[in-house]
């Protein structure tokens, strides 16, 4: 651009929204900000931010956190930013911009990035006390407000994405929240009536109410004009305290229109695929107020940012084109899984679709595949675990079926399909633009090792968030077929693995972690304070060979109390809001009525929230940490010890009633679960350790799905190994057949022995059984046939375990200086953390979770709106 | 912050709003386990998580975690990470430096923090 002759050249841009902000960098970049005087005319109170993550302002983001603009940024480059000063009219003849505050800007270029505006149907009332749209953190604070204080019900007008996110976020405020959708399913721009139908499944478990195929004729109103209902087309009217409008947005052209650029017919302001008015060449349009030149107006963040590069690019007399984008997307809602990318309704001719779907499951997902097998899209609901991947292929032909990438796992042939199978111009993050070549590139040539310098080095995985998974996945591989051994310590402050640091202190008795990191500890890490993942693992350590290696056996002696996490800290779990649960051990599930008595008495006297757990005992919720020692108290004195819910240790040992009372079962499993769980409590460990028995192979107790499961033969006992449920569920394997009491116990001990010796931190026994090299039969080896030759010193490591046993808590309570630490705060004993509260739920109480937003926002008038509760 | 002297009768003073002769006392020193932390109620309803290292240096920042609002920081692990002193929340685990109120894995996010000192 030419300007005067003499006078520096200026850029002013109108808006700055994400987009205007990457037009910014975009300008930085190419050293346009020091040759050119650079105006920004903002309308909102606050410099961009990320909009995409809007909704996480819900989840503890403050509007700081959502701030996508580095004051330092703006500042040394020179830029001039005027916050809260929307620009009025553009006077094109004299190239005069003219800003409300009455400042008039003389410019050479004219970028508006000017977004867009939320679309409220125009029914009766849609501008009624109560009526909200989602789009700014102004609108948040106050739906925020409104929510809290005067809403007990809300609905949300459009089932598209950001719908979905406003409802989500509507009952995470503690609103009852109905979506009302026109179309006949939700998300209809994305996913198809398949999609749609697992969608609204999952939804519908999640609490909300979903409403279909109905139209908002009207809102209803009390005298003081505030919202109490809506009338919908069907003649049904739906009682609501509020409603947000999320029923699509419109292009923010006006400004465009007052000065005579040219606009499309359903809004957008016209440009060339340079992204330049096709009105005037000296003003640009970018973001979602342009509409581009392939006919389409973008609604999503990925396609502005392209075009603030294009923009930028061809100011700086680069050559660069925008001339489309993909419109793949993930919804960010919690708990739901739905993604859809690509040319994901089949819209190609000649396409083809492969459809998984398991309805009980809300699980749908379809590819759409082109003539010559090429991916050409698809739509994931409830598993989207593939969208990385699969986006990335899109436009390429997978190198494996097509059929594979949709199962589930388990499911015939399940196809692992990594990113190393992907092309180099295979997109990885969309929302930057940034192919796999370039990641390749960071690691290559520009020395980046971990996610977050990728990230920082090429922009991927800045924005949604969605491919971070599969840059984790490319950054590693990279390294290793670069050669680069990839560390394989335990954290930065060990090279070793938690097996190495095992063997280290067994054979060297190391009894103290300060030992072990001053002496075997990474150079610069040595004199320090270690970290919060080494520490717990080495006191884990510590803790299982205490006897052996004369260590206290007590968890919170000495330098120990240091080491162990939170949880263990306290002895207790810690729930959300700062309390606690309390978990009594209930061996193999087995409980007197005089037990379950004292324990009823107990969590009435202390007001908990009692809870039959899924491992056969009860758990007590809500404890204040003061309250902790006097709860345990009286639970002690019942005869009860601490059930290590809170541990990496033994947790139960379930049990079905066995031949005692069942008409099948042929062995005591009651008693051989009592007394599995006696000898293992307490037991240190890399993860948590379950166990069950059954009394027979009809499996009432799940045996198979625990670390050691045992199951009663007409013999004795068949013992199982590596079983699993939670995420990654896993059949256990059958270790030893007929085995007698004692046969059974030496084996349990050896294996349990040889699992803490050999196990990653966190590594469940089946993880570690599929990792270690020989597996199954390598096990067997060791701790059936002694191969190894360690079955004495296993045997008696955990005879040292088992004679040392003392019950922690009957250890604290009884010991005034440990107790000191079970309060709220130390130079207010007696004061309760006002964090910490409760409201009613069917007759129990749950944590009153608006208190922990209270006091965490800068903004004095939302403050003082919850303060009111 | 300062180093603490082998002394067991010292307390553990915090400065409130930056006022440089505002110190509130808090506790013993003693009170204060090397590498846990402990918490206080302000006086204006506030409150601090107070934390010593290995070497005796304290530490103080504000208690709530500002991911999930409960105020739990000072039931943290603690360590260093790169020569930065960090609390990790027990909450999801995000870590804390303990001198800048940064968190290392976040950039935008920040908690406050107060000046210690044994005396
Ligand atoms: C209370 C309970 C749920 C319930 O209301 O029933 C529960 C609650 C928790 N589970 Fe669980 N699990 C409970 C039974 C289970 C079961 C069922 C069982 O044991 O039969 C499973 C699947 C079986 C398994 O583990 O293989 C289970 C698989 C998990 C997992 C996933 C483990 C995995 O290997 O994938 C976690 C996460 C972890 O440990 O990393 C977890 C973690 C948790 C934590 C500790 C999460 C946390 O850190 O806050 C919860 C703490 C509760 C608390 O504060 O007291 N919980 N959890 C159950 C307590 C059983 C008990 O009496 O101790
Ligand atoms: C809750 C929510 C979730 C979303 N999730 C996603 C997602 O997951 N993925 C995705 O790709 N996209 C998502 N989006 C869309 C994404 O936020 C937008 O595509 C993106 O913000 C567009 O950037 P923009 O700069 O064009 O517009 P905006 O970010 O809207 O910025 C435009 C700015 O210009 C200002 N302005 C308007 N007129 C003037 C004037 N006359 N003078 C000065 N300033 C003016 C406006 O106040 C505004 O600040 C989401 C949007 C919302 C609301
Ligand atoms: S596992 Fe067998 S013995 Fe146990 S309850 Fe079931 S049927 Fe009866
Ligand atoms: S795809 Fe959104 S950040 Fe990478």
């Amino acid at each position: 651009m030419t300007a005067a002759l003499g006078a520096t050249p200026t850029i002013v841009l109108v808006g700055h929204g994400m987009v205007g902000q990457r037009f910014l960098e975009a300008l930085a970049e190419r050293g346009l900000t020091a040759t050119h005087r650079v105006v920004v005319l903002c309308e909102e109170p606050r410099p961009a931010y990320d909009r995409v993550a809007l909704t996480s302002y819900f989840s503890g983001k403050t509007p700081e956190d959502l701030s996508m603009t580095d004051m330092e940024f703006i500042e040394t480059h020179g830029i001039e930013l005027y916050i809260g000063d929307p620009a009025e009219s553009v006077d094109r003849e004299a190239r005069k911009v003219t800003a409300k505050s009455g400042q008039v800007f003389e410019y050479d270029v004219l970028v508006l990035a000017t977004g867009s505006y939320p679309f409220v149907p125009p029914v009766p009332n849609k501008d009624a006390e109560g009526c909200f749209v989602y789009r700014t953190i102004e609108d948040l604070l106050a739906i925020e407000e409104y929510a809290k204080t005067k809403a007990t019900t809300g609905a949300v007008v459009g089932g598209g994405l950001l719908g979905l996110e406003a409802a989500g976020a509507l009952k995470g405020l503690g609103v009852e929240a109905h979506i009302v959708e026109f179309a006949p399913r939700l998300m209809p721009v994305q996913v198809d009536d398949g999609g749609g139908a697992a969608l609204l499944r999952t939804i519908e478990d999640m609490g909300l109410s979903v409403h279909t195929g109905v139209g908002t004729q009207e809102i209803v109103t009390d005298a003081s004009g505030a919202v109490t209902g809506m009338k919908l087309s069907d003649g049904s009217e739906l009682a609501t305290d509020m409603v947000v409008f999320s029923a699509g947005v419109r292009p923010r052209d006006q400004l465009a229109r007052d000065c005579g650029l040219t606009v499309g017919e359903r809004g957008g302001i016209t440009v060339d695929e340079q992204c330049r008015t096709v009105a005037d060449p000296h003003v640009f349009a970018i973001g979602e107020c342009a509409l581009a030149s392939d006919g389409r107006v973008y609604g999503l963040v990925a396609p502005g940012y392209e075009q603030a590069e294009t923009a930028a690019a061809t100011i700086a007399s680069d050559e660069a084109a925008f001339v489309g984008a993909d419109l793949s997307t993930k919804l960010k809602l919690l708990g739901v899984d739905v993604a859809s990318f690509g040319d994901a309704h089949g819209t190609t001719e000649d396409c083809l679709d492969v459809v998984y779907a398991d309805s009980r499951a809300g699980v749908y997902k379809k590819l759409v595949i082109g003539r010559d097998g090429e991916l050409l899209g698809g739509i994931l609901v409830g598993d989207a675990e593939a969208y990385g991947t699969l986006k990335a292929f899109t436009g390429s032909v997978p190198p494996v079926s097509p059929e594979s990438l949709v199962l589930p796992a388990g499911a015939g042939a399940p196809a692992q399909l990594g990113p190393s199978a992907l092309p180099d111009e295979a997109i990885i993050c969309s929302c930057n633009n940034v192919t796999k070549g370039t990641i390749r590139g960071a690691v290559t040539d520009h020395q980046c090792t971990t996610v977050p310098e990728v990230k920082k080095c090429t922009k991927a995985g800045t924005t949604c968030g969605s491919c971070v998974k599969v840059l984790g996945q490319l950054i590693n591989a990279e390294l290793e077929a670069s050669g680069v051994e990839v560390d394989k310590g335990l954290c930065g402050c060990f090279s070793q693995t938690r097996e190495e640091l095992y063997e280290i202190v067994l054979a060297l008795r190391i009894n103290t972690y300060q030992q072990l990191l001053d002496r075997y500890g990474r150079e610069d890490a040595r004199g320090g304070d270690g970290c919060e993942v080494c520490k717990p693992a080495v006191g884990s350590i510590i803790a299982s060979l205490a006897p052996t290696i004369g260590a206290s056996g007590y968890v919170l002696e000495g330098e120990q109390a240091s080491l162990q996490d939170s949880n263990d800290h306290f002895l207790a779990n810690l729930q959300k809001n700062g309390s606690y649960s309390v978990v009594p051990r209930i061996p193999g599930g087995e409980v007197t009525p005089e037990g379950l008595i004292v324990i009823g008495e107990i969590a009435r006297d202390f007001g908990l929230y009692t809870k039959i757990t899924g491992g056969q005992r009860i758990d007590m919720f809500g404890a204040r940490v003061e309250q902790l020692p006097l709860i345990w108290t009286r639970l002690v004195d019942a005869g009860f010890e601490s059930g290590h819910a809170y541990g990496k240790s033994l947790r139960t040992v379930k049990s079905c009633v066995g031949q005692t009372w069942c008409r099948y079962g042929v062995q005591d499993s009651v008693r051989m679960a009592i007394d599995l769980e006696l000898r293992y409590r307490g037991l240190r460990s890399p993860h948590k350790l379950k166990s069950a028995v059954s009394g027979c192979q009809r499996e009432c107790a799940e045996a198979q799905s625990k670390d050691f499961g045992v199951i009663a033969t007409a013999n004795g006992w068949n013992l199982y190994v590596g079983g699993n449920g939670g995420a990654t569920p896993r059949h256990a394997d059958l270790l030893a057949q007929d085995l007698s009491d004692a046969e059974l116990i030496r084996l349990i001990d050896r294996f349990l022995m040889f699992y803490i010796r050999t196990a990653d931190r966190l590594e469940r026994t089946s993880v570690w059984l599929e990792r270690i090299p020989g597996g199954l039969d390598h096990v067997r080896d060791v701790v059936v046939e002694d191969s190894l030759g360690i079955c004495e010193e296993l045997e008696s490591l955990m005879a040292d375990h088992v004679a040392h046993y003392a019950d922690e808590w009957a250890t604290t309570i009884n010991d005034p200086e440990k107790l000191a630490r079970f309060v709220s705060f130390v130079n207010a004993p007696d004061t309760p953390d006002p964090v910490v509260g409760f409201v009613p739920e069917r007759d129990q109480m749950k944590p009153d979770l608006p208190l922990l937003s209270i006091g965490m926002r800068p903004a004095e008038e939302v403050l003082e709106g919850s303060a009111q509760r | 912050m300062t180093l603490a002297p082998e002394k067991t009768d010292l307390k553990i003073q915090l400065q409130l709003d930056g006022e440089a002769d505002a110190w509130f006392t808090v506790c013993d020193l003693k009170a204060l386990l090397p590498g846990r932390g402990v918490a206080a109620l302000l006086p204006d309803g506030r409150q601090a998580a107070l934390f010593m290292d290995r070497a005796g240096k304290l530490y103080a920042i504000d208690n709530r975690d500002p991911f999930g609002g409960a105020a739990v920081l000072s039931r943290g692990l603690t360590g260093t990470h790169q020569g930065r002193p960090f609390v990790a929340s027990p909450l999801l685990k995000q870590r804390f430096d303990l001198e800048t109120g940064e968190c290392l894995d976040d950039e935008a996010v920040r908690v406050a923090t107060y000046e210690v000192r044994a005396q």
